[in-house]
């Protein structure tokens, strides 16, 4: 009996001690988790009051499509203003880039695997152009990207004012913003491939992490202990093979998707892993510091507004092929929508604070409010206002919580 | 009414879980200059918020007693109209509002509900007067060097009709020069009835001018010394700073070894063109191998802007002259051209273009070395932390971890993460700018005995620094700048300072 008592016990303490440990890492990463935290409890909402139809394959699959061409102009605009500058140019760029594809696509007879490098390169000229007005010339970003998107929105009216609406017939172009990757086979109605790339999902990620920790026992480092280890790699694999199961269950996941979780991954990878990573955070949290550590700040203000227009251009190719054409108007607030998402995500406009995936979430609760609030009928005037709501919401955490710490 | 305009009792002051301030008392007597000294983190600015309503009643244990009457102070404005003023290190000014606009920022003479702007000019000038300050009351601040914006402080202080001033280190910036001014004037000041209260890490301004002198250490008051008593020493309030005997300040080098030169400069020449100027002209100086060469000189005299010069020239400037590091002549294009031919430059203003003060202690160290810790472009995060903790070990730095955020570090920690950076670059030459400005008697002990170290090692020094007694207790060799120009070049063996004075005010 005592040693029935004395196991209890023992066990008591363990689960306590996880708990606490627990506790602690989300106390002190409650900046990094905030947003996920939200995203999460708004997800459950709308689940709730749509009596699920919010999580279902269909809806989750249309708001993954909906969200590629503003989360990849988020995704740039995060360096653009980790290193405190703004680019306004973005949405009325990426409007004319898509409409230069579809003239490439339709008028120009090009064929569509060489149109897309050369929109890319394009975007990544334009882009060019405005970091050398912020860079050597010394225009405060704010006016170089204003004045850049009135030139590229009289560009859109211009190449677009005699045909109208540009049709693009191609069907590989339409592709990637409306077809998805092909099933192979289905499993009891899911995608079969879409379910094997959630699974090398997973299993890219539990290698990540074991290789990770291994490294850091090797540099005798403190590691978090295995329980927690454990559920950590538990609970995102079963997000992970969540997302899978419900994306699998429509059409699998869409080239969109594909290109978006792509361009999220590299990115990630460049701002936390590599040494370019390293000098754009260095750059925005002080740009006389870095030139002085021997940081080229013009080259790396060059990087940063070169990737923000290849993504301009992107995001015009993901919104073209979405519409299959180019219209009039195409990229109308979308600087807005990126720079708002970036900032839901916890980008400080201070510089030298944010990240990638941070942004991403940030565009993938604005797009779920959106969504949600569809669904429910909320009319468009109450949309806008609790979007702002979120936004301000989101910034005044941002700013509590860096109050703390500091 | 009593002696004592200032009767601080049993302050204690916590911040979650750290104790700044215990049972701290505080006794200041009518018009008389006491300052206020200890090691950094000793709590003498947390002493001064608690006064002056930074921190509000309530937040605090303990009493103040100012003119005889128990004081609540609940924002800075309560202490302000008590007459109770605070010139901080940093200086408030606003560098485009005019210096009649910054005296009566925020205590503007109305006539009205408008601002009478014409009054203002008139008493302006009145303050200028009082302070001894010629200068038009329209100039933009920023016109205006430190020494002047520190006076358009205390003008503004005045206006305000100051009873207790409070000064933070209010020579820390500024050349001796403007420094001896700044204490005169606070002596007339005194003899006009204002009590002053004066922070300094300048002890040599304290046994000048003090007569009383509060010691903080870790919080606690530890004692009051007498002016009138001779009580004030340099050894003792060092002793009772530190808490031991501190035998020499500058610790003493032995064998001393130069090799060849490593760094030389010849006719050097840089052309500031915002300034439309010369800011270095003609410089000819060398650097040996294993050597400390000190550049003395004035605020403004051209030190920093000759280190810049030859560290990759950031600034721009347009440069003339010949530059050799090892014998063989070079170019450098940008300051990573400087660093990968072995030059280090360890920056006078640490927070402003120093270090990365939202980051944490390991990406500020190896920022200018990332190659260090990465292959093919990839960061090794766990080589960067071995790294970090190297030097958090090897250069003192007190943190509870390489994640610190630097921006929370005390002044002096800040310094060595500073250098840090540089060490890991692997540099054969290290120019340290003002190397212990800002920071307490114990840290720049270790920033000594850290260069010594660094000699030993076979690296070679360039110190530029306004402390004279640094000057004469660290370098070998010393050059004293003046406009631009080299003055006077003095063996460590003949130096003093009354021949560098001599050189720097020619």
């Amino acid at each position: 009996m005592t040693v029935f008592n004395e196991a209890r016990t023992l066990i008591k303490e363990n689960i306590r001690d996880v708990f606490n440990e627990a506790r602690t890492l989300i106390k002190e990463n409650i900046r990094d988790y905030g947003m996920y935290i939200a995203l999460f409890v708004i997800m459950l909402t709308f689940s709730i009051m749509t009596d699920g139809l919010f999580m279902s394959s269909r809806n989750i699959s249309n708001l993954l499509d909906q969200m590629g061409f503003i989360a990849v102009l988020a995704v740039g605009m995060t360096l653009v203003i980790v290193i405190r500058h703004i680019d306004l140019s973005v949405g009325f760029a990426a409007g004319f880039l898509g409409a230069i594809a579809a003239i490439l696509l339709t008028q120009a007879g090009v064929p569509f695997y060489l149109t897309i490098p050369i929109i890319l390169v394009l975007g990544v000229v334009a882009g060019m152009f405005n970091g050398v007005l912020v860079a050597s010339v010394g225009i405060p970003s704010f006016v170089a990207s204003l004045a850049g998107m009135l030139i590229f929105r009289g560009a859109l009216l211009r190449v677009t004012e005699g045909s109208g609406t540009i049709i693009v017939k191609d069907n590989h172009f339409n592709a990637i913003g409306n077809g998805y990757i092909p099933a192979i086979a289905k499993v009891g109605g899911l995608s079969l491939l879409s379910l094997i790339l959630g699974g090398v999902a997973i299993l890219l990620y539990i290698y990540s992490e074991m290789s990770n920790r291994r490294n850091k026992l090797k540099y005798q480092f403190e590691v978090v202990s295995i329980p927690i280890f454990t559920l950590k790699i538990l609970f995102v694999s079963a997000i992970i093979a969540y997302i899978t199961w419900i994306i699998a269950g429509y059409n699998g996941f869409s080239w969109t998707v594909i290109i978006v979780m792509a361009v999220v991954v590299i990115y990630h990878f460049l701002t936390t892993k590599t040494v370019l990573g390293r000098q754009i955070y260095a750059v925005g949290s002080n740009p006389e510091a870095a030139h002085l550590s021997g940081i080229n700040v013009k080259k790396i203000t060059y990087i940063v507004f070169g990737s923000m227009g290849m993504l301009s251009a992107l995001s015009g190719i993901l919104y073209t092929a979405r519409l299959h054409s180019a219209t009039t108007t195409a990229g109308t607030l979308f600087e807005l929508d990126a720079i708002a998402a970036a900032y839901v995500g916890g980008v400080s406009a201070a510089g030298g604070v944010g990240k990638v995936t941070g942004s991403i979430i940030g565009a993938l609760v604005m797009t779920s409010l959106s969504s949600g609030m569809n669904l429910l009928g909320v009319g468009i005037s109450y949309q806008y206002m609790i979007r702002g709501g979120v936004l301000a919401a989101a910034v005044i955490f941002d700013v509590m919580t860096r109050k703390k710490r500091g | 009414m009593s002696d004592y305009i200032l009767e601080m009792n049993n302050i204690s002051k916590e911040f979650t879980g750290v104790k700044a301030l215990s049972d701290v008392s505080f006794k200041v007597k009518r018009g008389e200059i006491h300052c206020l000294v200890g090691e950094n983190g000793a709590g003498k600015s947390t002493l001064m918020k608690v006064l002056s309503g930074v921190y509000p009643y309530g937040t605090y244990k303990g009493d103040i007693v100012y003119n005889g009457e128990v004081q609540t102070f609940g924002k800075i404005s309560d202490s302000v109209k008590a007459g109770i003023v605070i010139i901080y290190q940093e200086l408030a000014l606003f560098p485009d509002l005019s210096v009649y606009e910054n005296i009566f920022v925020g205590n503007e003479v109305k006539r009205g509900a408008f601002v009478d702007w014409n009054q203002t000019i008139v008493q302006a000038k009145e303050m200028l007067k009082k302070v001894k300050l010629n200068v038009n009351p329209e100039t933009p601040v920023k016109n205006l060097g430190v020494g002047k914006q520190q006076l358009v402080e205390i003008a503004k202080a005045l206006s305000k009709d100051v009873k207790l001033l409070i000064l933070d280190e209010p020579t820390a910036a500024l050349n001796e020069n403007d420094s001896e001014n700044l204490l005169e004037l606070l002596r007339e000041l005194k003899n006009q009835g204002i009590t002053c209260i004066m922070i300094s890490h300048k002890l040599k301004e304290v046994i000048s001018i003090a007569d009383k002198a509060t010691v903080l250490r870790d919080g606690k008051t530890i004692c009051t010394l007498d002016a009138a008593k001779g009580e004030i020493s340099e050894s003792v309030i060092i002793k009772n700073m530190v808490g031991r005997d501190i035998e020499d300040i500058y610790p003493k080098r032995t064998n001393k070894q130069f090799g060849d030169k490593i760094l030389e400069i010849k006719d050097w020449s840089a052309y500031d063109p915002q300034a439309g100027r010369n800011v270095v002209s003609g410089v000819n100086l060398h650097v040996k191998k294993g050597e400390i060469v000190g550049i003395a000189g004035l605020m403004g005299s051209g030190r920093t802007e000759l280190a810049l010069s030859i560290f990759g020239n950031p600034r721009s400037y347009k440069l003339k002259g010949d530059l050799f590091v090892d014998g063989s002549p070079v170019t450098f294009k940008h300051t990573s051209d400087a660093i990968e031919a072995g030059i280090a430059y360890v920056t006078e203003d640490r927070k402003g273009d120093g270090l990365f003060l939202i980051q944490d202690i390991k990406s500020n160290i190896t920022a200018a070395n990332l190659q260090g810790i990465s292959s093919r472009g990839w960061v090794n995060d766990n080589e960067e932390v071995k790294v970090a903790n190297e030097y958090k070990q090897s250069l003192y730095v007190k943190a509870p971890s390489v994640e610190q955020i630097v921006g929370k570090l005390s002044g002096g920690n800040q310094q060595k993460v500073s250098l840090g950076k540089w060490l890991f670059v692997g540099p054969k030459l290290l120019i340290l700018d003002e190397p212990t400005r800002g920071i307490d008697v114990g840290a720049k002990f270790e920033i000594y005995s850290i260069m010594n170290k660094l000699i030993s090692e076979g690296l070679s020094i360039i110190m530029i620094s306004s402390e004279l007694g640094e000057v004469l207790g660290m370098s070998d060799r010393i050059y004293v700048m003046a406009e631009g120009k080299l003055k006077g070049e003095l063996p460590a063996e003949e130096a003093d300072q009354e021949k560098i004075m001599q050189f720097a005010t020619q």
